[in-house]
């Protein structure tokens, strides 16, 4: 059975409490560790991903290359994107497995406006709760790697889930199990970033590739899923963000725009109820003379003597 | 304003008088038709439709309280737009039927110098030259224009997110955040305004009427050019014989 703990919520888009899990952090970050040099794009991680997720067949679109579809789909989590790059004059293959980023900072949580329809657990899988999610699509713009997909009949948008449901049970993703090279592996944050060190170490001093890295972008603190890449220095040629981003709108302006708002609201109500208190009516001139006259010591004197 | 606005504008104001009436008491004035009254509220209705469903989905505070009026957050967050469209559209309308006497004149100037004076009802009557709309009302009039626009082409971005990719959807949701916060200000000042802080003036919205003291209070030049008389002197009249009484 899985460790309930393993599963504590610790954020939760637009919500206005506490959150069960806040701040806390667990020791095991889960993470998930892509070679693309020794991908070999076989896609057994696309149709594991499909199976598992009981995702119907869907028809793709041929677009002169080897990729199944041009982008990853509302019920296709998972795409090996087979980008043609040339390394010493010769053609070289970049695949890249593209899926959900999980990223410690989620543009997709932040720009959420609907509470609880995205949440990060402690181990850092960010998750969709369609039964939250109204379709506003703002969570599309909010990702920095054009992750969520809005599906036009059920009007929920859909991403890759890291097989949450797996790894609660002690298991590893689809998409790892399937793998038949090695070049995806599941394991602790701390051990896979060691490991694809390793790899990129020995991509430099042994193959030849003087600039391979991981991609573990620091921009939104790091990501669930990172990379060994031949060429850090041009992750733009894997179709990866330099530097992902989230729009400061979902940041910055979200967090100063909501009290504002409700503040102006609040204050502008009692502005507006205070000033009839202070000020009065403005009446129609003239008004009818009053039916009590006299100096005004008169009239309070009149108003003690009152039972 | 071009003639074929202006020539739809007094042919629906025909139209709507066939099938609605304002009746006019004696020692009242007509101030709004039956046309301006229906654009008046159905901009008003949609507006708070499209305020509902905006704030909802603008504050996690707001959410769980006004999503549930309109059937859950995702039906609310489908009305919205659909909201948003019918009070651009019947503003349109109402912008062509007010255009006219929306125009800023030497007279608003002058208003806004004596601002102050206005919100602490130092004066129980109005300047003499303040006409059909004073200088605030124009000012709402406009802001709500500008809104209008900042709307229609940050929404329509919004809305078809799907060709115009994020960075434009970012960037817009902040415009539309701003636009409806300058809408909000000014909402809140008018409904005061309409109501509790000048009674009277309501009802010139619902039957189209108003009293004539009403208007040499708070519209003196409006006052004089439908009466004819001085409002000043009217005034004094008025007095004079609510003395006596």
């Amino acid at each position: 059975m899985a460790n309930p703990r393993t599963f504590q919520i610790q954020e939760i888009s637009a919500h206005p409490g506490p959150v069960p899990g806040q701040g806390t952090r667990r020791e095991e970050q889960v993470c998930k560790y892509i070679d693309v040099t020794t991908c070999i794009g076989c896609k057994a991680c696309e149709v594991a991903c499909v199976e598992w997720n009981d995702h119907p067949f869907r028809e793709t679109t041929f677009n002169d290359t080897y990729q199944t579809m041009p982008s990853t789909e509302w019920n296709y989590y998972n795409l090996i994107k087979f980008a043609e790059d040339e390394r010493d004059g010769n053609l070289m293959w970049l695949l890249r497995k593209d899926q959900c980023m999980h990223c410690e900072d989620p543009g997709c949580l932040r720009a959420c406006p609907a509470d609880g329809a995205i949440i990060k657990y402690e181990n850092g899988i960010v998750d969709f709760q369609q039964e939250n999610c109204i379709g506003c699509g703002y969570c599309i713009s909010g990702c920095p790697f054009d992750i969520p997909k809005f599906h036009p009949n059920t009007k929920k948008v859909y991403k890759c889930t890291l097989c949450s449901d797996r790894v609660g049970q002690g298991l590893e993703p689809a998409c790892v199990k399937s793998c038949p090279t090695g070049c995806l592996k599941f394991g602790t944050k701390s051990d896979m970033v060691q490991i694809a060190g390793l790899r990129a170490k020995q991509l430099r001093e042994v193959s030849g590739f003087a600039d391979a890295g991981v991609y573990d972008p620091q921009s939104i603190g790091g990501t669930h899923v990172i990379y060994v890449l031949h060429d850090l220095k041009a992750p733009e040629r894997y179709g990866l963000p330099a530097t992902p981003v989230i729009p400061p709108s979902y940041t910055y302006w979200k967090w100063l725009a909501k009290p504002i708002g409700l503040g102006m609201g609040v204050l502008g109500i009692a502005a507006v109820f205070f000033h009839r208190v202070f000020y009065g009516p403005k009446l129609e001139q003239p008004e009818p003379p009053e039916i009590r006259t006299g100096p005004r010591e008169e009239i309070e004197a009149g108003r003690k003597e009152a039972p | 304003m071009s003639t074929t606005a202006k020539k739809f504008d007094e042919s629906a104001r025909g139209e709507f008088a066939r099938f609605g009436t304002t009746r006019v008491h004696p020692g009242e004035l007509l101030r709004h038709p039956v046309y301006t009254r229906f654009l008046h509220w159905s901009v008003a209705i949609f507006f708070i439709l499209s305020l509902l469903t905006g704030f909802a989905i603008y504050s996690p505070w707001l959410f769980r309280w006004i999503a549930p009026l309109f059937g859950g957050g995702p039906r609310t967050r489908a009305l919205h737009p659909w909201f948003g469209l019918l009070f651009e559209v019947f503003f349109l309308f109402q912008f062509l039927n007010w255009f006219a006497p929306m125009a800023w004149v030497e007279a608003d100037r002058r208003w806004m110098r004596r601002i102050r004076q206005y919100a602490t009802n130092e004066d129980p009557l109005e300047a003499e030259d303040v006409g059909f709309f004073n200088a605030g009302q124009k000012l709402y009039f406009w802001a709500i224009a500008v809104s209008w626009v900042l709307f229609l082409i940050t929404g329509l971005l919004m809305w078809f997110s799907d060709l115009t990719g994020r960075w434009i959807v970012a960037i817009s949701y902040v415009i539309h955040d701003l636009a409806a916060l300058l809408m909000l200000a000014g909402f809140i000042i008018h409904v005061y305004e309409g109501t509790a802080h000048q009674p009277g003036t309501f009802r010139s919205m619902m039957d189209g009427t108003v009293t004539e003291r009403w208007a040499l209070t708070h519209h003196p030049a409006w006052f004089r050019a439908v009466t004819g008389r001085d409002s000043r002197e009217a005034y004094e009249r008025e007095k004079r014989q609510l003395e006596e009484q």
